[in-house]
């Protein structure tokens, strides 16, 4: 135990002294990196537009209030829109994350060499990009519409379920395969009684997970042109109408509160 | 064992879904939202057949992706992204602490409490590019207003976990330290600090990688970064350029994800 001599008395202190040379050290390092690159950052900032923001956000905020139910019959269609491209996109990840998952787990890939690797690849590249980028080159190629942002939301899902889905198949149970190899089963048949049963309910719970965070993800496709809530935000905006931005906000607020209870209702009664 | 005929008995895997009322009409809600979907869903397919020699055009350009004629663009975009990534993770986890011990039920007042969960659910249910969006109306274009986005991101997101781990730690050492006399101050830097410590370092790590994805994104709307280099090479069709954006941010945040998992297990 760490003990330092004050006069008489032995006090006790919580880190030996190398330890809290170390600490200090690596907090004082990260110090340093901290604020070279706030510098950084703050030589690109106009300070002027930063001083005056609170005067601005007040103005904003007195032009938002009251929000402009009216305009509301126009949004029933657009949050129909960001409902749809969330499913479809999830709908679409999880089928065709189901089999690369199985290619890409280390117990039940065909061929860890060739196929594993590739599979891996598929993932990591779905993952790395942000369904927003999906979404800006999906509509440079296909063209604005619901079709890019379904697409941009079930590329970028992919990779999600998949990696989830492949850590699930990877931690199965091997004693149940083995009773079912042990009846003479053939490769198909072990897949669906041995492993399928056994990650059916991660599988579910993954799928209702990501759909949760499509829709939160949905709700911005349309900034970019793929449809959804997005486009109505985004034409408000530009055309100042502020009273209907934050009616926008508050659908969006609303849709994303009814999402996270539904799923979490799901998942509790999954799990 | 379903079904027992006299004659023999044959066995039947038992279905995912216990109820056959719920099975049933979980099949029939979902191909009846399919098809109005469908039907309803406005595609304009001549559009995307045109599309398709652009798409080729596009993919075309991965090979060999043009990193050269824009290198000083990417370069200061990527750099960029990397510093609204650090200060704001360092920003955001420093607000998310008073938020965090306000938000933890053992910790504080119920006033208190409910103040903290309300901020909390309020910077977490916005996604950070409409957040993004009102800082560049606020803040002017440029790397501010991304890091303030992703700030209150990250205020959000770690907000919640501390106040969930502080929820759940060990009473007994609070109390023993308590017992010692110990200020607020004291107890909370030697009996909470350190049960929450190795799991949020780990955290942090976490957001410090959500973070460079996000901050990637957040050019689109103006929020500095290598988003608004990419997005200004897509609208000048140089494909060959955004091409050479994306394998760059695939590789850093590669980079950033292995990195801080490395420094995720090794805390642990």
């Amino acid at each position: 135990m760490p003990v330092k001599q004050v006069a008489e008395t032995r006090v006790w202190q919580r880190r030996d002294r190398r330890t809290q040379l170390t600490v200090w050290a690596v907090q004082l390092a990260c110090l340093i990196v901290f604020v070279y690159c706030w510098s950084l950052v703050s030589e690109k900032t106009i300070w002027e537009f930063v001083y005056d923001a609170p005067r601005q956000a007040a103005d904003m905020g007195s032009r938002m209030v009251p929000p402009a139910w009216g305009y509301m019959d126009k949004l029933w269609l657009a949050v129909w829109d960001t409902l749809n491209i969330a499913t479809l996109g999830t709908l679409m990840a999880v089928v065709l994350a189901f089999p690369i998952a199985f290619l890409a787990a280390r117990n039940t890939t065909p061929s860890k060499v060739f196929i594993r690797p590739i599979a891996l690849f598929i993932i990591v590249s779905s993952r790395s990009i942000n369904s927003l980028l999906w979404a800006l080159m999906l509509v440079t190629i296909i063209g604005p519409g619901v079709l890019a942002g379904v697409l941009a939301i079930g590329f970028r899902s992919i990779g999600f379920c998949a990696k989830l889905l492949y850590e699930a198949i990877e931690e199965i149970e091997v004693t149940q395969v083995e009773a079912i190899t042990a009846t003479g089963a053939s490769g198909p048949q072990i897949l669906h009684y041995g492993i399928v049963p056994q990650i059916m309910p991660a599988f579910a719970g993954i799928s209702v997970f990501r759909w949760d965070i499509n829709i939160r993800e949905s709700t911005v496709l349309g900034l970019v042109g793929a449809g959804g809530i997005g486009l109505q935000l985004n034409a408000s905006i530009n055309n100042v109408a502020w009273t209907q931005v934050s009616l926008i906000l508050l659908v969006i607020l609303g849709t994303v509160i009814v999402s996270e209870w539904v799923s979490a209702k799901v998942r509790h009664a999954i799990i | 064992m379903n079904t027992v005929t006299p004659a023999h008995r044959t066995w039947k895997k038992p279905p995912f879904i216990q109820s056959p009322l719920l099975r049933w009409s979980l099949v029939v809600g979902a191909a009846v939202y399919l098809a109005v979907v469908f039907g309803t869903m406005d595609v304009n397919w001549g559009r995307v057949a045109d599309g398709i020699p652009r798409g080729q055009r596009f993919l075309a350009s991965f090979f060999p992706p043009d990193f050269v004629s824009r290198a000083g663009d990417i370069f200061d975009g990527i750099l960029e992204s990397l510093w609204i990534t650090i200060i704001s993770t360092v920003a955001g986890i420093a607000l998310s602490i008073p938020v965090g011990l306000g938000a933890a039920r053992n910790l504080s007042p119920r006033p208190v409490y409910l103040f903290s969960r309300a901020v909390l659910a309020i910077s977490r249910t916005f996604p950070e590019i409409i957040i993004a969006l009102f800082a560049v109306k606020l803040f002017g274009f440029g790397p501010f207003a991304g890091f303030i986005a992703l700030s209150i991101g990250t205020v959000g997101f770690y907000g919640k976990l501390l106040a969930e781990d502080i929820e759940d730690m060990d009473p007994s050492q609070a109390e023993a330290v308590k017992a010692t006399g110990a200020s607020w101050f004291q107890w909370l830097n030697y009996a909470v600090q350190p049960q929450v410590m190795p799991r949020m370092i780990g955290l942090g790590m976490y957001r410090l990688d959500i973070n460079f994805r996000e901050s990637a994104v957040v050019g689109i709307v103006g929020g500095g970064g290598i988003g608004a280099t990419l997005l200004t090479s897509f609208d000048r069709y140089e494909f060959d350029s955004a091409a050479a954006i994306l394998l760059v941010i695939i590789i850093i945040v590669m980079a950033v994800e292995y990195s801080s998992s490395y420094i995720r297990r090794w805390v642990q």
